[in-house]
């Protein structure tokens, strides 16, 4: 089951990306559409966090390409926001919560730019919207997990971005946090945002996404919600049937075999 | 020393003596300026390797030019460093080896080769390798006017470049694939930081030595994180650390200059660094341990207003005169302990000393009846949420009653509706 979208927000062709010899993502190959939110989800391993970092080019290509609004990745960088996982920062780190959504500005500021009364205009505002005003001083290593998680969604939000790809944002966090994020990300949505998740946790997949996209290592899936959140394509992602390829995976990277012929 | 002599140094009389300040002064400025980023990035034992690294390419670039030209010297340093540098990432990003593994290897290897190089030149027999060696442990008294030169324009173009570039710098310490993801230029600005701290690493060593270098990096904004949360202030704080250090390791080798100056400079900065952890708001030990002590001061008198208010409450007095004794039989406080306690209280006019007994004040009452109130809350909300035995709630209860904050207790109201008596059906005070 796997729909593709006229006039797509996010595309992707023939991935594959390969850690250390080991392949993590084989051919994935899909295309997303415009103003929903979007369910990135498998098993623990299943590369979800590589999907997202390799269409950013965090994680080196091995084959295939992606588009975002139908351009490459340098066209549309400053249209994109991506919020890493929380856990991979230091927060014991010098810097104030308005210090941390100010680097939102930071792409369109550049290394030299001044920062603008518009500037902090604008991180005001993204701090008015995920309800962490009255924190804009605070030290950010005196928050929880759930105030940093809001932290790094008002930085995305100053970047006023039109794609913006979370992962696991919800992980560590506390449900009345949960329920705000999801919250302001239907507002986006309204406001025409594409939004795209990293998430794991099933239970709540169908109430939060439009769409879902079903990955372990390959595409199993992607359409929306109704159509691909069924039994059938369910057990496919979440049981073992791949062990084959990752041993492959295991055999290619003992004996050192390229993952393509050249 | 004749107190001329501590004078004369503190004046800067001498143009010798002004001129070694000067220079350690800006080299330990910039350390300390460059050594922020190192610090923050955690690279402390990359800058290690690197300061051991850049010693056989000063002694490289001495046998091939057979002088000592500062500049040519600073070259070779920059070469080795860098090199080094380089080959611990490729080393580490390949999987060759593990990255603690990488930074010993190249810091071990580089640095006997710097040795083994350094003893080769001081057995060739050519005069102008004398003071060489000062490059391990460092010599500050050795600085000429054309190393104070190249360290003038060093000093300049690294303050320059670490301010043009601070958003970048400060960007890539805090989150690396934001940054990537966003367009700035990552490597730009990772080999920028990398050419700044080797070639800072190559200036430094002139007064503490490539041994102690990587000191002088960490130490200063080590000991400026205490007091800051700004990197601006940091930066300026570290600066300001470094050079205080500098000038007091200059000091020592216009004294005795036979002694190097390189361990002087990392004692003070060292010296420095541990009297910030005791004395920094916030985060030092000193105020760490006051808060502690604040903390067991109110539950002690806490504690004490509970009690009055529970004997009250048996006497059916809630405000009657109670002896010393009276508290001690009902509760395990140490004498001293409850004495001090008592004395607080009196002082703060919760309580009212007649002769040997004890009264609550009005306004004790009220204090007294708040925390009772927000124990027995506790209590209720330990049994109907976490399904306690009401046994098995008190002692918990008898540490979150002096945290509890007024929204927490509103809170608390608001779940468990305002409820009037606590699982051990005794009453809740009401709420004054």
């Amino acid at each position: 089951m796997i729909i593709n979208v006229q006039d797509p927000s996010l595309e992707a062709h023939n991935l594959t990306v390969i850690y250390h010899r080991k392949p993590v993502l084989w051919n994935i190959d899909f295309s997303l559409p415009k103003g929903e939110i979007i369910g990135i989800m498998g098993p623990n391993g299943a590369g979800k966090s590589t999907l997202i970092k390799a269409i950013l080019e965090l994680a080196p290509l091995n084959s295939g390409y992606s588009k975002i609004f139908g351009k490459s990745l340098n066209e549309v960088r400053k249209k994109v926001s991506y919020i890493p996982q929380r856990q991979t920062i230091d927060w014991d780190f010098p810097a104030s919560v308005s210090d941390v959504v100010m680097m939102g500005r930071y792409p369109s500021l550049g290394l030299f730019k001044r920062i603008t009364k518009s500037d902090r205009e604008i991180v005001r505002l993204a701090l008015e919207q995920v309800n962490m005003t009255e924190y804009a001083n605070r030290q950010i290593s005196q928050l929880s997990g759930g105030q940093q998680q809001r932290v790094f969604l008002a930085r995305a939000l100053a970047q006023q971005a039109d794609l913006y790809l979370l992962d696991e944002p919800f992980v560590g966090v506390d449900a009345s946090t949960e329920a705000a994020i999801m919250q302001l990300l239907r507002t986006m949505k309204n406001e025409g945002k594409t939004i795209v998740v990293v998430h794991h946790d099933l239970h709540t997949a169908a109430e939060y996404f439009n769409w879902l996209v079903l990955i372990n290592a390959s595409l199993i899936a992607s359409g929306p919600t109704e159509k691909v959140f069924t039994d059938e394509l369910l057990r496919n992602t979440y049981s073992g049937k791949l062990t084959v390829l990752s041993q492959v995976g295991d055999v290619m990277r003992e004996q050192n075999f390229p993952v393509r012929e050249k | 020393m004749t107190s001329d002599q501590f004078i004369g140094f503190l004046l800067l009389e001498e143009p010798n003596v002004r001129m070694v300040v000067a220079g350690t002064l800006l080299l330990c400025g910039m350390a300390a300026l460059v050594g922020c980023f190192t610090f923050l990035r955690k690279r402390s034992l990359v800058g290690d390797a690197v300061s051991h690294s850049v010693l056989p390419g000063i002694c490289m670039a001495f046998l091939l030019s057979g002088e000592k030209n500062p500049i040519i010297l600073l070259l070779g340093a920059l070469a080795t460093g860098l090199l080094s540098l380089i080959l611990m990432e490729v080393l580490s990003r390949n999987r060759l080896t593990r990255p603690d593994t990488a930074i010993s290897l190249m810091l071990s290897f580089f640095f006997g080769l710097g040795i083994l190089l350094l003893t080769y030149i001081q057995h060739q027999g050519n005069a102008a390798q004398a003071g060489l060696d000062k490059f391990i442990f460092g010599k500050a008294a050795s600085i000429t006017e054309a190393d104070l030169r190249l360290f003038l324009f060093s000093g300049i173009f690294i303050t320059a470049s670490v301010a043009i570039l601070l958003r970048g710098f400060y960007l890539i310490s805090f989150d690396e694939d934001f940054a990537r993801a966003t367009g700035f230029p990552i490597k730009f600005l990772r080999l920028s930081l990398s050419v700044l701290t080797v070639w800072t690493v190559a200036i430094g060593i002139q007064a503490v030595g490539v041994v102690l270098m990587a000191a002088l990096l960490i130490t200063p904004a080590l000991a400026a994180r205490f007091w800051t949360h700004s990197i601006g202030r940091m930066l300026v704080i570290a600066a300001l650390f470094g050079m205080i250090a500098g000038y007091t390791g200059s000091f020592v080798s216009y004294l005795a200059p036979a002694m190097p100056t390189g361990p002087w400079i990392v004692v003070m900065a060292t010296f420095i660094a541990i009297v910030s952890m005791f004395l920094a708001p916030g985060r030092g030990l000193l105020a760490r341990w006051n808060t502690r002590s604040k903390n067991r001061e109110k539950t002690l008198l806490e504690n004490i207003l509970k009690l009055f208010y529970q004997i009250g409450e048996k006497s059916g007095q809630l405000q009657g005169n109670i002896l010393e004794e009276d508290l001690l039989n009902h509760r395990a406080f140490g004498h001293d302990e409850l004495r001090k306690g008592l004395k607080r209280l009196t002082s703060k006019n919760l309580l009212e000393s007649n002769l040997l007994t004890y009264r609550l004040t009005n306004q004790g009452l009220l204090e007294a009846q708040r925390i009772v109130r927000l124990h027995r809350l506790w209590e209720l909300y330990l049994q109907r949420y976490l399904h306690l035995e009401p046994d098995h709630v008190h002692d918990d209860a008898e540490a979150m009653e002096h945290v509890i904050t007024p929204e927490i207790e509103a809170q608390l109201e608001l779940i468990l509706g305002n409820p009037e008596t606590d699982p051990h059906n005794t009453i809740i005070p009401p709420k004054a």
